[in-house]
């Protein structure tokens, strides 16, 4: 079973490229849960064909003591078995012990059973507390994927990811597996992005291209591939599926100084973005 | 090498560097001391939190007040009666001093928030209790989270029709529990003196930081009653919330534990001109001095001999005993290592029981407490002062009132020492020791090296002396005994110590280890 945390910055389509990339390796025949690790409760919105899903904290609030898997675990477009930790409203409680709550539930619950190929983390945003470290913390997550773009903030954030991947690297055995680049089609955005995974001592995994067909299909409450199988951005979400599961390179990331990420923005002539 | 050289002499570079200042032999110079700091961590210290501080002795007293722990359920439950601070109520004064009320916060709560149970707990406790106040003190997870316990609090006020205060005094705050007194000493000035309108009588005083351990304060209160004094209130022990709101109708405030309560002396000073004295009631020397001193605060030549009679009538009463006792405990030693002023207030205690104090120490004590309250402008704020919020306060001209004229004020400051304290280093015997935050392993090792006959501490180290063979008596709590201030109290006291000494039982017990081996075996590859 691999387990996989995707991270990145907010917006930067993190739940979409994870639905997306799932997808692909569904296809390929692969079973695969998903965890959505944000309060919002919309990581499977795609793989489910909408929010049908009572999140594991919901359930948990309400039902008491008696939770069962059945009541929290939906399996959805290529069988792939999505799970939402949920959380509570914006500005009360504390969503990170939220993400810890649930993620114990439901290893007691016996949620990863050895069928499963793949089990991947959807986490939102930057690793703000330790709560949002959770799925790399206690080698729950073997590998990490940064979802970045050639924005600026989006650099700055992947880079602050890393010093949360490198601090539990040593202790978990988490590694990064490369970064994803959403594309967002700013000028010499590729070349930016393998230049700023180079310097991490890690990889440039995959370059997703901008396309419209990504909102069509998301209007649609469906994946890209499940959406339309013969479009040719359903095949760059192959592309990446088939990347990720020949990925053969782990690192321990080395996050650099703020100067060093500002120079390579600088060389790669993006700043006015 | 003194004692005190031997114990440092065993800390690491770093540690002895550190601990080196926080413990003094006294000496005829000015000594400073460093207090009221963090601890190194990792050392095994007796402190308690700041939530302890505010709810656990400030606010639990306060006997008509409702008192919610918001937090799980561990911080209510040891702060229930742990104290012994006692109270009793009357037809018109509720007492909810046998109850324990907590939101009991579990997981859920600390991950949806837990303001909603909060307002059912304030609910419940106004339905079946009718408290006069509700106090609300949140615990180290609510910080976390942020519920917003002063919203809540607001919200309930309006909705119940009666004060609700909310006292973010989340344990973490501060180095010690001391930063929880201030916390709450500054909710009281905001919220409770200041709104009632007690009519008071001649002789009013309050009783600020006496705290009813053992009914101490029940023994304080019938001496002044027998003089003529008026009690406006008693702050916080065997307190109510409707009393202290007339607190600023007394002509003077008696400043018992000055640690914990002088915020509230030297900000009602400077809100309602009511001037502030220490006082000692523990001991019979101390406990006469602070009635002169009182009697000549007011001036009345009634008053003053009406003192002198009642200090003859109890005088009297309790004589005999101490002598006796006098002859039981002459040349023993004591050591002391309390909170922030019984190690001082007991030394007079001790020294008219013939007793020798040979180490005395604060646990959250601050320099003023050691070294007199001359010291408070040099005392340097740090982030950790500074993180416990200090209120600024000014004079509300329709409730000022100043008992003293300008003349007299200036006399008597200098004569009683109004709004002054010296301070414990002063008054000990040289080549006695100071011992800031006494930790585990220094008390080990000054028992140890000094052998009193007598240490007088808390629960955190008792059974390491008692188990020692050394007596130990908790000033903390008094074990199960008191009162011991005032005339009669100083007569308890000195029977409970003389009982334990001459009962050494524990004295007589040697531990196994210390006569045959825990464990038997052989040396690997030793010859047999």
């Amino acid at each position: 079973m691999r387990q996989v945390a995707i991270y990145g910055k907010g917006g930067i389509g993190k739940s979409t490229t994870t639905q997306n990339l799932t997808a692909g390796l569904g296809e390929m025949g692969k079973n695969i849960m998903i965890v959505g690790c944000d309060p919002k409760a919309d990581s499977t919105r795609l793989i489910l064909g909408g929010l049908a899903q009572k999140s594991v904290l919901d359930t948990l609030r309400e039902e008491g003591e008696d939770v069962e898997l059945e009541n929290i675990l939906k399996r959805g477009a290529f069988n792939i078995r999505c799970v939402e930790s949920g959380g509570p409203e914006p500005g009360v409680g504390c969503a990170g012990r939220g993400i810890i709550t649930s993620i114990n539930m439901l290893e007691q619950l016996g949620a990863y059973t050895d069928d499963l190929d793949y089990v991947f983390y959807d986490v939102l945003g930057d690793v703000v507390c330790g709560g949002f470290a959770m799925p790399i913390r206690e080698g729950k997550a073997q590998e990490i994927y940064i979802v970045a773009s050639g924005e600026m903030m989006a650099l700055y954030a992947a880079n602050n990811i890393c010093k949360g991947v490198q601090k539990y690297a040593s202790t978990g055995g988490t590694r990064l597996g490369g970064i994803i680049c959403n594309s967002r089609k700013v000028d010499g955005e590729r070349e930016l992005l393998e230049a700023f995974a180079k310097e991490l001592g890690s990889q440039l995994i995959y370059f997703v291209p901008r396309d419209n067909m990504v909102q069509r299909a998301e209007i649609n409450k469906k994946t890209v591939i499940d959406f339309d199988p013969k479009a040719e951005q359903a095949d760059a979400y192959r592309g990446l599926a088939n990347a990720v599961d020949s990925n053969d390179m782990f690192v321990i990331p080395k996050p650099m100084p703020q100067e060093r990420l500002e120079s390579i923005l600088m060389e790669h002539g993006i700043l006015d973005i | 090498m003194s004692s005190m050289e031997k114990v440092l002499d065993q800390y690491s570079s770093k540690v002895y560097k550190n601990r080196k200042q926080h413990i003094l032999e006294k000496a005829d110079e000015v000594q400073q001391i460093a207090a009221d700091v963090r601890t190194v961590p990792g050392i095994m210290t007796n402190r308690g939190c700041c939530y302890a501080g505010c709810k656990g002795v400030v606010l639990s007293p306060i006997k008509d007040a409702a008192v919610i722990t918001h937090g799980p359920i561990g911080c209510g439950f040891y702060t229930w009666g742990t104290r012994r601070h006692k109270a009793k109520g009357d037809e018109n004064t509720k007492n909810f001093l046998e109850y324990c009320f907590s939101t009991d916060m579990q997981e859920a709560d600390i991950v949806f928030g837990g303001e909603k149970k909060l307002r059912q707990a304030i609910k419940e406790v106004v339905e079946i209790f009718d408290p006069a106040t509700v106090v609300i003190c949140s615990t180290c997870p609510v910080g976390l989270i942020g519920d917003d316990i002063h919203a809540v609090a607001a919200e309930a006020e309006k909705l119940y029709g009666r004060k609700v205060m909310a006292y973010s005094c989340e344990g973490y705050k501060g180095v010690s529990q001391s930063g929880g007194h201030h916390i709450a000493s500054n909710g009281l000035i905001k919220h409770v003196i200041g709104t009632g309108d007690r009519v008071p009588k001649k002789y009013a005083v309050n009783v600020l930081g006496e705290y009813n351990i053992g009914g101490d304060g029940w023994e304080i209160s019938r001496i002044l009653k027998r003089i003529g004094y008026d009690i406006i209130c008693s702050l916080p022990g065997d307190g109510s919330y409707v009393e202290i709101k007339s607190a600023h109708v007394a002509d003077l405030n008696l400043v018992q534990c000055h640690r914990s309560i002088n915020y509230v002396a030297e900000m009602m000073k400077e809100q309602y001109g009511t001037a502030w004295l220490k006082v000692n009631f523990i001991g019979v020397k101390g406990t006469i001095e602070s009635l002169r001193n009182m009697a000549k605060f007011f001036g009345d030549e009634d008053l003053i001999a009406k003192t002198e009679e009642i200090i003859a009538d109890e005088l009297a009463a309790i004589m005999d005993d101490m002598e006796y006792y006098k002859t039981k405990l002459k040349g023993k030693t004591a050591a002391l290592f309390v909170g922030g002023s019984r190690s001082h207030h007991y030394q007079g205690l001790l020294k008219e029981l013939d007793m020798e104090t040979i180490l005395a120490g604060y646990e959250f004590g601050h320099r003023d407490d050691y070294e007199g309250r001359e010291v408070i402008p040099t005392i340097k704020q740090d982030g950790d002062s500074k993180s416990i919020e200090s209120i600024k306060v000014e004079k509300i001209p329709d409730k000022y009132k100043v008992y003293l004229s300008e003349d007299r004020y200036a006399k008597l400051k200098e004569e009683i020492g109004l709004e002054s304290y010296e301070g414990m280093i002063k008054e000990m015997e040289n080549g006695a020791i100071i011992v800031d935050d006494m930790n585990h392993f220094e008390t080990e090792e000054f028992l140890k090296l000094l052998k009193p006959d007598v240490f007088f501490s808390g629960i955190k180290d008792k059974y390491v002396a008692q188990k020692g063979g050394i007596l130990s008596r908790q000033l903390h709590s008094y074990d199960y005994s008191g009162p011991y201030a005032g005339f009669s109290g100083a007569v308890n006291f000195a029977r409970d110590v003389t009982m334990g000494i001459y009962t050494p039982a524990w004295g007589y017990v040697k531990a196994p280890w210390k006569t045959e081996p825990t464990l038997e075996g052989q040396v690997a590859g030793g010859e047999r």
